[in-house]
């Protein structure tokens, strides 16, 4: 009992974890601290919060700590993104036509993470995350319920669509979450929200319950303030689950923690020269190459490198993520769950007037991009063409990784843009997705850690006094090579601070 | 290439979305925007390249398992029909489809 309430949202997952064990603090006290930081929602991150729930699950750790029979990371708080289904709390994917919807299962993620008694790691659940419509955005604009705001300066974006998981962990009102990555709704936001954050490779965390945007795509994943926090996270998240999940990799869960300390003298790090062309930022490159010099300092090499198809994937994506999402969103007619339009005439007229009304302007756009490009007479032409290409973007890292260990570059462009800059170009914010696409598409293991400052306001800007506006540094790894991606993090993170800085003013 | 305005009545109607005019005249502009960049694609020569359905087969064979066709879940007709927008005696109720 010797810590005060105030420190406890400054503690990481690690810390608290210890914490707990050690009976230094009670897991209903930890509950209890960070649901006071929730009052009046800031940032608008969470969609739904319950502390009655919260409170029985914290007592519950209580009772297995007091038993011995403690989960790994057992009375921790986490929160998860609104796309993974929840028994005990609403889940609707930011979406209108999920309003108030109750799953009657938890996705395999939240049981892995939750209750130790069903063989989880014992977290517990602080409530649901924003996030841009059926995870589809780049800004946490989309969502029905509402924009998230960036705790690093509020007149901007978090970045998306995991927004409301980044936000919530850079504002200390949880020490970790879930997020979902389709095209780079993981790293992406992270960078924005100067958190990290990890995509794992495709199939090893399963899918199992999360809100389907593009199957063969999605991939779950956690979000904190460092490497270390992620590799706890990840090392409960990953592993087959075979028979709920026709995607999910027949690959044992691993303990991404075991080898977090090793050397990194002469990792190769491969620098792809397309992700530092002209639409890169000054600033954002000014921080990436610093970041890369101490690597260096480290022992790494950096190695050049070439990801020629870069550019195509930003095509290849926007037409290979809206069919699936065509098709996977077809299940919302307003029959079985969720919204149903109170006037129509039959039962055609009932679906198009629940849908019309259900969903916001870019799901729409991406359900009628799908269904388009799946039509008769274009499907060869688009979808066919867009998944061979995926293939050859897949191929060219396999060539890279012959050179290389390990591929560093920037997750984004630019740091994160004003709200409504974007506002009626969807294509513009599609086009800032180009450094996490490729990823994306080859399946491979991504992360984003926080690498250092922009210049905000800094350059050609006359009236703005610039808050300092976090860069992430991407990561991407073989197949499989999560463990060697969050080593290498977390010897940057225990050369450098930039993790541990915290937006100002924050309480 | 260029969408119509008949192309995106045909989609939506396909896609069961109903589109007010104005909505249908934005979303033609902004297809059309993106499709601008998709024409890069189609100048990629990918003769004899196989279609890549799961990432990971860039490295090993990737076979999607078919479960056998057994109910696994436990009847939770209750906690499934809770967040449903209408339901009598355990039905779910949709208008009439049969004339």
């Amino acid at each position: 009992m010797s810590r005060t309430m105030t420190t406890l949202h400054n503690m990481t997952v690690a810390e608290l974890a210890q914490a707990l064990r050690a009976k230094q603090v009670s897991a209903v006290e930890v509950a209890t601290s960070f649901l006071a930081r929730l009052g009046g929602n800031p940032h608008n991150a969470f969609l739904d919060i319950d502390s009655e729930v919260t409170l029985a699950q914290a007592q519950a750790s209580d009772a297995r700590l007091a038993a011995g029979t403690a989960g790994r990371l057992e009375g921790v708080p986490v929160a998860h993104k609104d796309v993974f289904v929840t028994r005990d709390f609403v889940t609707t994917a930011g979406s209108k036509i999920l309003t108030g919807y109750r799953s009657p299962f938890d996705a395999t993620l939240v049981q892995k993470l939750g209750a130790s008694a069903s063989g989880g790691a014992g977290m517990v659940s602080l409530g649901k995350l924003n996030c841009d419509e059926f995870a589809m955005g780049s800004a946490n604009e989309n969502s029905a319920f509402g924009k998230v705001t960036n705790p690093w300066d509020t007149a901007r974006v978090p970045g998306g669509s995991s927004g409301g998981s980044a936000a919530a962990v850079a504002a200390r009102l949880v020490p970790a979450a879930t997020g979902t990555d389709t095209g780079g709704s993981i790293r992406q936001p992270a960078s924005f929200c100067g958190i990290t954050g990890i995509k794992p490779t495709y199939g090893r965390a399963s899918r199992y319950g999360m809100i389907a945007y593009a199957s063969s795509l999605d991939q779950g994943g956690p979000m904190a303030r460092s490497a270390e926090d992620c590799a706890l996270l990840l090392s409960a998240m990953c592993g087959p689950d075979l028979d709920r999940d026709s995607t999910s990799l027949d690959v044992p869960a691993e303990d991404f923690t075991a080898s977090l300390n090793g050397s990194i003298e002469g990792l190769r790090i491969g620098i792809p020269k397309e992700f530092f062309g002209e639409g890169l930022h000054a600033d954002v490159r000014a921080a990436v190459d610093s970041a890369l010099r101490e690597f260096e300092k480290l022992g790494a090499k950096l190695v050049p490198i070439s990801l020629p198809r870069t550019e195509l994937s930003i095509p290849v994506y926007y037409i290979i993520a809206p069919a699936e999402a065509s098709s996977n969103l077809s299940r919302f007619d307003g029959v079985k769950f969720g919204h149903r339009a109170k006037d129509y005439t039959d039962l055609v007229d009932m679906y198009k007037k629940t849908r019309a009304e259900g969903f916001g302007n870019e799901v729409k756009r991406r359900i009628m991009t799908g269904a388009y490009v799946l039509s008769h007479g274009y499907y060869d032409a688009y979808y066919l063409q867009a998944q061979k290409i995926r293939r050859m973007i897949a191929d060219d890292f396999q060539n890279a990784f012959k050179e290389c260990d390990v591929i560093a570059g920037p997750v984004a462009p630019s740091v994160a843009w004003k709200l409504g800059e974007n506002a009626g170009d969807p294509v513009a914010d599609y086009l800032a997705d180009i450094f996490t696409l490729p990823a994306s598409l080859a399946g491979l293991p991504g992360m984003s850690v926080p690498a250092g400052f922009g210049a905000n306001g800094m350059q050609g800007s006359e009236t703005e006094i610039g808050k300092p506006l976090p860069v992430g540094l991407q990561l991407i790894g073989n197949y499989f090579k999560e463990a060697q991606l969050l080593n290498a993090a977390h010897r940057l993170q225990q050369a450098t601070d930039f993790h541990l800085r915290q937006p100002e003013g924050l309480q | 290439m260029s969408l119509t305005p008949q192309d995106i009545a045909r989609i939506a109607n396909l896609a069961r979305l109903e589109l007010q005019p104005e909505e249908s005249e934005r979303m033609l502009t902004q297809i059309n925007g993106f499709f601008g960049i998709v024409e890069a694609m189609q100048a990629v020569d990918t003769t004899g390249i196989e279609p890549m359905a799961h990432p990971v087969a860039a490295i090993q064979d990737i076979t999607l398992r078919l479960r056998p066709d057994v109910a696994s879940e436990p009847n939770q007709r209750d906690l499934n029909q809770r967040s449903a927008p209408a339901v009598e005696q355990g039905l779910f109720l949709v208008p009439k489809v049969i004339e």
